[in-house]
């Protein structure tokens, strides 16, 4: 017999009957009586001084309720950073300048979105165009255009981490590397876009329906902005379309309606379409990355050196914790006794770079794992061999750092190792790349400068046994609604169906942080079974009063049966038990809590999950072109709570990180994003999708919520790396900027072809 | 702008409608806004994301590639038109069961898709129902699981029958 009763188990989501009838409401969806429909005017230029806005000729039009500039505002800056009043500096709706082609310049709402629309083409902006820059690299020069004023270089955030030696461990390696890389943006094309409903009432408090990854965020940054309390600001988070890292800023829709219908009193929603959501949202961090790496000849790593400089955008977002991320996990996941990165986030002209699923780290995973494979060449060593010769081992300090407890990577290796030997000897112009990984569960930081516990959970019992469970964690699609509810119904001995959970609404849940940094599983976890936990020692004291056993004797809850530890079958129904508890606490309904916030565990995450992805290529050397034929992954992610979400989560990774690698990018001409359509944005669909594989590894993590860790983001890390590596093996050629497209492939062919001659 | 609004006759789910809409309204529009049909999705409005997947007259159709006038005299079936009272459709229960569900913001039109090409064809196989399915996109799933989900209906009804 399992020692789970539900964990572990096949379940059907909680929230899948609705979804698949449709009958789900998402923030799209909803309609209030009187509700108005806003849209936002936003700048055609990159860099601009705003003269002049006239309004007058949008407010004569029939059907227009109202029209907002930033002069509508209290003129303040938001930014996730809150501890640093200078990294926040996005106004939303801007007074005296634009940074980038999509910043907000004007709202209006009235009585349809085709009146709003017509509207927004009567506003008269007056513009004096600025010069701009574009490139990081070019933005940090002298001479370049200043993007927020007295920002020396364009410097936003520089971060600087360090251990040992590296000079002097520079001089001890017997091969050094040194390499440069050019990395891509991406889209989080979220199926539902970025939207809002807000009502404003006479008694001065706000509602705030949204699509998003964290209401807490949403409700704070917008006390911040319109000078409200956070208790009169409730922010629930319906059914939510997808977020991957774009969801957890105050955006346009939800500012913008906020102030309209604070002007109104009535209800305003505010729907980007699908061109605002490729232009004026975040977006993947575009880097210029440049690494030195330094080994003895036996393969032994001993010093690594990394620069980058980011593609900010015009402003701080998320961005900053991308650059810090990336710098964290460039050394990822290997024991290097002596590492050095230094980061620069640059401002630009272009629109803000962010968080994005991965979070800094497909980039650092893409840049290292192609060196690594080239420093294995160079040395005449297996590209797995090298990996085990280098790789994190469980109870490892990354010095000054983190503490890796649980820590499966070389299990992980074998079973890559063991798979590419049996795909056997390959056609021509096929090739396997590997790539390995870690990611956190979670950050540690506080930036936000939150003062609650960074996640919490109240667990109500009813008279008829049915649970409540109040959560701020956001489900917004990974499945976070069903793994919680399954910690919750595992911990307090009842079944699935007996729970009901209330989650990321921010008038009746507990503070929670959000969906991001893949915390939910290892953080709301924990604090859900401790709520479970506290829950459950209370029905405990009533049926140990009941049975009166020897005080020896432990009870437990399995199956809805209260029973005594040891002798299951000596135990009385939980039901019973809490119909008697509640009339004994004087009708009081059992209710109990937990929080968790991580301590003493370094600096970045209390837990890390590992892993090895082996993807197979074939190319075509006439064209370039090449098909994902296969994409293995060894992975752990601790004791698995919901193996049908893990599948999902993977093979959704695979789709998203594959674009990363292959098709995925977002030209710009002067500032200009060229392919803001989904007919335009090149995505992975059904007819490119690789065959997948997982090969799963136990392991069990001390920090989290029995044994489990995180099993999201990290997945979106490998997948670039492994397609490079096996672009090299099918034909031999690298390409060193992303996406690994066709005709770089081609090109580099050619390129080859004629140094060969 | 508006123009005058013009009559529109045409079945919804097995129910006969008429109304007066936009000339220019977008069959999409009409179902979401004017009926109140929400299931239904619209992730673009260029054709290309396929959350507005709906049948008509037996063949999966954008809902926002088409005018709701040209839907006019055509029998049109949307999400809310599957299930039987609480009694899901066996597509429905085979993405529950199979777990192809995530956000969910494009599972209706992907049914919806499944839904076109079982009836036409009950008895596809993985390649065609790939082929099917590639004008559905989706951001997280991955398609792996949605695909499997349909070979899940396919074996089952062939078992039954």
């Amino acid at each position: 017999m399992s020692k789970y009763s539900v964990i572990g188990t096949r379940v059907h989501r909680v929230d899948g009957p609705e979804k698949v009838t449709g009958n789900a409401k998402y923030t799209f969806d909803l309609v209030l009586p009187g509700m108005l429909y806003g849209k936002v005017l936003r700048s055609p230029h990159p860099h601009a001084k705003i003269l002049k806005i006239d309004t007058r000729k949008a407010k004569r039009l029939i059907g227009v309720k109202a029209v907002i500039t930033g002069k509508d505002t209290l003129g303040r800056k938001q930014g996730i950073w809150r501890r640093f009043p200078e990294l926040c500096d996005e106004e939303i709706l801007c007074r005296e300048k634009v940074r980038y082609i999509g910043d907000p310049v004007a709202a209006v709402a009235a009585i349809d979105e085709d009146t709003a629309e017509e509207a927004l083409d009567l506003i008269e902006v007056e513009y004096e165009p600025l010069p701009a820059v574009f490139d990081p690299l070019e933005a940090i020069k002298e001479e370049a255009p200043q993007v927020h004023d007295g920002v020396e270089l364009n410097i936003n955030v520089t971060r600087h981490i360090e251990w040992g030696d590296v000079d002097e461990a520079f001089k001890k390696c017997d091969h050094i590397r040194e390499d440069q890389y050019k990395l891509c943006s991406q889209a989080h094309v979220c199926m539902e876009t970025h939207d809002a409903v807000v009502s404003y009432d006479y008694g001065g408090k706000m509602t705030v329906w949204t699509s998003t990854q964290s209401s807490y965020y949403i409700q704070r940054l917008m006390a911040d902005m319109t000078g409200l309390r956070e208790g009169d600001i409730r922010v629930i988070k319906p059914t939510t379309g997808g977020g991957f890292g774009s969801k957890f800023e105050l955006d346009s829709a939800q500012f913008c309606a906020a102030i309209l219908s604070m002007k109104l009193c009535k209800p305003v929603k505010i729907v980007l379409n699908r061109e605002e959501e490729f232009t004026a949202t975040k977006r993947r961090t575009p880097m210029y990355y440049f690494l030195k790496l330094g080994a003895k000849k036996d393969g032994t790593l001993l010093a690594k050196e990394v620069r980058v400089i980011t593609e900010g955008g015009a402003y701080t977002a998320m961005g900053a914790t991308a650059l810090y991320l990336t710098g964290f996990f460039s050394s990822f996941p290997y024991k290097y006794p002596n590492y050095r990165f230094d980061g620069y986030r640059a401002y630009t002209n272009t629109a803000t770079t962010s968080a994005m699923r991965g979070f800094g780290a497909p980039q650092s995973t893409f840049v290292g794992e192609s060196q690594l494979d080239m420093m294995a060449e160079d040395l005449g060593i297996d590209p797995i061999e090298i990996r085990r010769k280098n790789g994190m081992t469980p109870n490892y300090e990354v010095p000054g750092q983190a503490y890796i407890q649980s820590c499966g990577l070389h299990q992980c290796l074998d079973k890559i190792d063991a798979h590419i030997k049996e795909r056997g000897k390959l056609p021509p112009n096929h090739g396997i790349g590997v790539s390995a990984y870690g990611f956190m569960s979670g950050g540690i930081f506080n930036w936000f400068d939150t003062p609650y516990a960074f996640s919490a959970a109240i667990v109500r019992i009813n008279i008829d046994g049915k649970v409540d469970l109040f959560t701020g964690a956001c489900e917004i699609g990974q499945g976070s609604d069903t793994t919680l509810s399954m910690i919750c119904a595992e911990e307090l001995g009842v079944k699935l169906e007996d729970i009901r959970i209330h989650a990321a609404d921010t008038g009746i849940c507990p503070v929670d942080l959000g969906a991001w940094g893949s915390r939910t599983t290892l953080m709301n976890g924990n604090a859900v079974k401790m709520a479970a936990a506290d829950a459950k020692r209370q029905l405990l004291e009533f049926a140990a009063a009941k049975m009166g056993p020897n005080i020896v004797y432990d009870f437990d809850i399995k199956d809805q049966w209260i029973h005594l530890a040891d002798r299951p079958e000596r135990g009385i129904s939980y039901f019973d038990i809490v119909k008697e508890a509640i009339r004994g606490k004087d009708g009081e309904t059992i209710i109990g809590r937990g929080h968790y916030t991580p301590h003493r565990k370094g600096m970045i995450s209390p837990a890390y999950s590992f892993g090895v992805q082996a993807a197979e290529v074939a190319v075509d050397p006439e064209t370039g072109r090449y098909k994902l034929v296969n994409v293995t992954t060894a992975h752990e992610s601790g004791t698995v709570i919901n193996p049908v979400g893990i599948e999902g989560q993977l093979e959704g990774a695979i789709m998203m990180a594959g674009g990363y690698g292959y098709c995925e990018d977002q030209p710009m001409d002067e500032g200009k994003i060229l392919n803001p359509s989904i007919a335009d944005y090149k995505l992975i669909r059904s007819l490119d999708m690789p065959e997948t594989e997982i090969l799963e590894i136990d392991t069990y993590e001390p920090e989290g919520p029995f044994g489990a860790k995180e099993a999201g983001e990290g997945l979106t890390n490998p997948t670039a790396g492994a397609i490079g590596n096996a672009v090299y093996k099918a034909v031999g050629v690298r390409i060193n900027d992303l996406p690994i497209t066709p005709e770089k492939v081609l090109r580099a062919l050619k390129e080859k072809q004629k140094k060969s001659k | 702008m508006n123009g005058e609004l013009k009559e529109l006759k045409l079945t919804i789910n097995g129910k006969p409608y008429e109304l007066k809409v936009k000339p220019q309204a977008l069959l999409v529009d009409v179902l979401r806004k004017n009926l109140r049909l929400t299931g239904t999705k619209q992730g673009c409005l260029t054709s290309s994301c396929g959350a507005c997947t709906i049948v008509i007259d037996g063949k999966a159709v954008k809902s926002c590639s088409i005018l709701a006038l040209q839907a006019n005299g055509h029998e049109v079936t949307t999400i809310e038109g599957l299930a039987d009272g609480d009694k899901l459709h066996p597509i429905q229960e085979a993405f529950i069961e199979h777990g192809a569900v995530e956000c969910g913001f494009c599972t209706p039109g992907r049914v919806m898709s499944a839904k076109a090409l079982l009836d036409e064809n009950p008895n596809p196989t993985r390649e065609e129902i790939r082929e099917a399915m590639q004008s559905n996109l989706c951001a997280d799933e991955g398609y792996v699981k949605y695909i499997e989900a349909v070979e899940i209906v396919v074996k089952k009804t062939q078992g039954g029958s």
